[in-house]
């Protein structure tokens, strides 16, 4: 694993402590998690050995910052949080990488802060909603229905991140909190109006999509890359909506190519 | 103390099966493969007649309450239930105790400051105000509340309610949840400076919290009998003491089901097939749509993973296998003849030091005739024991209809009609 730092930075009048892991060297890149929480894995130690990788945890579900998320209340909030960030940061402009839950505000940040992304990479993501392919509510899923719309692989050892171990509390509180606070943009739909500002996305765009995902099937990833001027679709084998877990030489590879090409 | 007859309204005859057919009690049951819209204007009918029954019979109070999208009770909006009970009870000393309507997902939440002004008006102050903060299934998945909001958007209304209530000049209410320019509620409750207001939980310490802050009555709803729920109210009365408020009885609530028949071998007889209908059928609720994340805040959250308790884990695994000795050992349900029921339930309203009680005297599929039968024993063999428990130590039941806390004391109908 990549030698990891960790920095704590005072954002929003002061009201937010965010907490960042950063790792690796080379051009900035800036990773948003998906509901389930930051898990630094395969994936992003890959992306590590080529760029400076900066995964900032969600407001509210870094340890010890429970009500971190008490003082946004809506995308909107969100993306100019990420945009002061960056500010914090030091950083003026990066790639910025976004898995699921982290996708849609990617695209929000994207969509709304242009200056700082200089290309976007949307992993299995939320933000858009289909009549004729309802999304489910993973958040109130039974462990046996929503394994198969996450893994392609139902033995995969990442899915201990994903799936709580009742026996240690700590990674119940941890995986519920995560969810509960990612939840508050999202819920009861993972749809707050990202249609309507989509067409402002002017960084070059590649959509990554689990070829098996269950939960947001493929044909979301057809839905950005029609909405998203400049953007290309790649789908990868063997893998569902936890792509980045499940294949993650495969989607760190297709990160690179893009964001070095 | 006070007893009030409490009604879930379930659907009564659903399909043997059910429990191994369906997903869940709530949320998803598919009602057009289940229910039949006829028949369920006959149970709200008996629901209503049940309730006015016990009223007549003496009992204290008659209670209903909100739930969505179930077989398990379905009153959706508990103050239409409400309005009918309030007038056909009027001249009666019976208060109507809304359990109530849900407050976040009441918007904008003046709607229950009016409703229940209404019914306070109509039942000449006989109002008690049940503040429900709104079970997950309701509150985030029926009516798409954000769960991590629930509470805040909670506090929120309760403050806009009684500040409605009780305000001389007309406000503007810039709140987080609800805007609203000109506040100015016509009408307003009788009962001054507003009705009691009584608060259903489920053990949560901010409810317990949030309930002492406001000096409110906090109820404790459970389906799980007072030995489990013992431990509960330990905790409470615990959290009163050392909050600093008085240990008054009434300040606390909780829910019992009974069953009364002739004799003990009879209450097995009459009442067993429907206690076994309420936990396999009513109570087969999906586990997942019960813990959905942020429901509970994150102190709730961690006290309640970090304090589960295997012992009571392991007996809700055997109530599928339980019999009727099993239910009634465990004080799930106090059944049998009127002394023994009279006996049990006086040991558990000690032990539990509760002022408020309510009893589930409807249970599952009960027929209607067999709930009239319950209903007139409880009254008339039960009840009246229970009216002093409390006198000696002197407390005043603060959280009652002030115009019906003398025992026996008539009120006046505020407006005569034929019915009366």
């Amino acid at each position: 694993m990549a030698a990891t730092s960790e920095r704590t930075v005072s954002v929003w009048q002061d009201k937010v402590q965010a907490r960042v892991k950063i790792a690796g060297s080379g051009p900035a890149l800036v990773y948003l998690h998906s509901g389930y929480g930051l898990v630094w894995d395969d994936f992003l130690d890959l992306l590590a050995r080529d760029f400076t990788v900066y995964a900032p945890e969600h407001p509210g579900t870094s340890a010890g910052l429970p009500d971190a998320v008490k003082p946004l209340d809506d995308v909107w909030d969100l993306a100019l949080f990420y945009d002061e960030l960056f500010d914090r940061l030091g950083l003026q402009s990066a790639a910025v990488v976004g898995h699921s839950f982290g996708g849609m505000v990617a695209a929000e940040l994207a969509a709304s802060a242009r200056h700082r992304v200089g290309k976007l990479v949307l992993i299995d993501s939320l933000g858009l909603w289909r009549d004729d392919t309802p999304i489910k509510n993973y958040m109130v899923m039974a462990q046996a229905d929503v394994e198969p719309l996450l893994f392609h692989d139902r033995t995969h050892p990442a899915r201990k991140h994903i799936f709580a171990n009742f026996e240690d509390a700590d990674s119940v509180v941890r995986l519920m909190w995560a969810l509960a606070c990612t939840g508050k943009f999202i819920w009861p739909l993972p749809d707050k109006g990202l249609r309507k500002r989509i067409h402002r996305i002017a960084a070059p765009t590649l959509i990554i999509w689990g070829r098996h995902d269950g939960l947001t099937p493929a044909v979301y990833a057809e839905e950005f890359a029609r909405l998203i001027p400049n953007s290309k679709t790649e789908l990868v084998e063997a893998a569902a909506h936890m792509a980045p877990m499940e294949q993650p030489g495969a989607v760190a590879k297709l990160v690179r190519d893009f964001i070095k090409g | 103390m006070k007893i009030s007859m409490f009604h879930l309204m379930p659907y009564r005859e659903l399909p043997a099966d059910f429990e191994r057919r369906y997903h869940s009690v709530w949320v998803d049951p598919p009602f057009w493969e289940l229910a039949d819209p006829e028949k369920v204007g006959q149970y709200y009918n008996w629901t209503l007649d049940e309730l006015i029954h016990a009223a007549r019979c003496g009992m204290d109070g008659i209670c209903v309450n909100e739930h969505h999208q179930n077989a398990y009770g379905f009153m959706p909006s508990p103050n239409v239930m409400g309005s009918v009970l309030a007038r056909a009870t009027n001249g009666m000393n019976t208060a109507i105790v809304q359990m109530g309507a849900t407050l976040p997902t009441t918007n904008p939440p003046i709607r229950v400051a009016e409703e229940y002004a209404m019914l306070d008006c109509i039942s000449g102050g006989r109002l008690v105000a049940g503040m429900p903060l709104g079970s997950p299934m309701d509150v985030n998945l029926c009516y798409g509340i954000s769960p991590i909001e629930q509470r805040e958007r909670y506090y929120e209304a309760h403050d806009l309610i009684l500040k409605a209530w009780q305000s001389r000049e007309i406000f503007a209410w810039n709140g987080k949840y609800f805007q609203l320019p000109m506040v100015n509620l016509w009408p307003r409750p009788i009962q001054s400076p507003y009705p009691p207001v009584w608060v259903p939980g489920s053990g949560s310490l901010s409810t317990w919290d949030f309930s002492a802050r406001h000096d409110h009555c906090y109820c404790f709803l459970s389906y799980y009998g007072n030995n489990v729920g013992k431990k509960i109210m330990d905790g409470f009365w615990e959290f009163v003491s050392k909050t600093g408020l008085e240990p008054n009885p009434y300040r606390a609530g909780f829910l019992q089901l009974v069953a009364v028949s002739e004799t003990d071998a009879r209450a097995e007889q009459e009442y067993f097939p429907h206690i076994r209908y309420f936990y396999d059928k009513c109570l087969h609720i999906a586990p997942e749509l019960l813990a959905i994340p942020g429901h509970q805040d994150y102190r709730s959250l961690v006290h309640s993973v970090k304090n589960i308790n295997p012992d009571q884990a392991q007996l809700m695994m055997q109530v599928p296998n339980w019999k009727y000795r099993d239910f009634v050992e465990n004080q799930f349900v106090i059944a049998g003849s009127p002394a023994t029921v009279r006996d049990q339930l006086m040991a558990a309203v000690k032990k539990l030091r509760v002022g408020n009680l309510m009893v589930l005297l409807h249970i599952g599929s009960m027929p209607h005739e067999l709930t009239l039968k319950n209903i007139e024993l409880f009254a008339r063999e039960v009840m009246p024991h229970f009216r002093t428990v409390w006198d000696d130590e002197g407390w005043a039941n603060n959280w009652w209809p002030r115009r019906l806390r003398e025992n026996g004391a008539r009120t006046a109908s505020p407006a005569k009609h034929p019915n009366a």
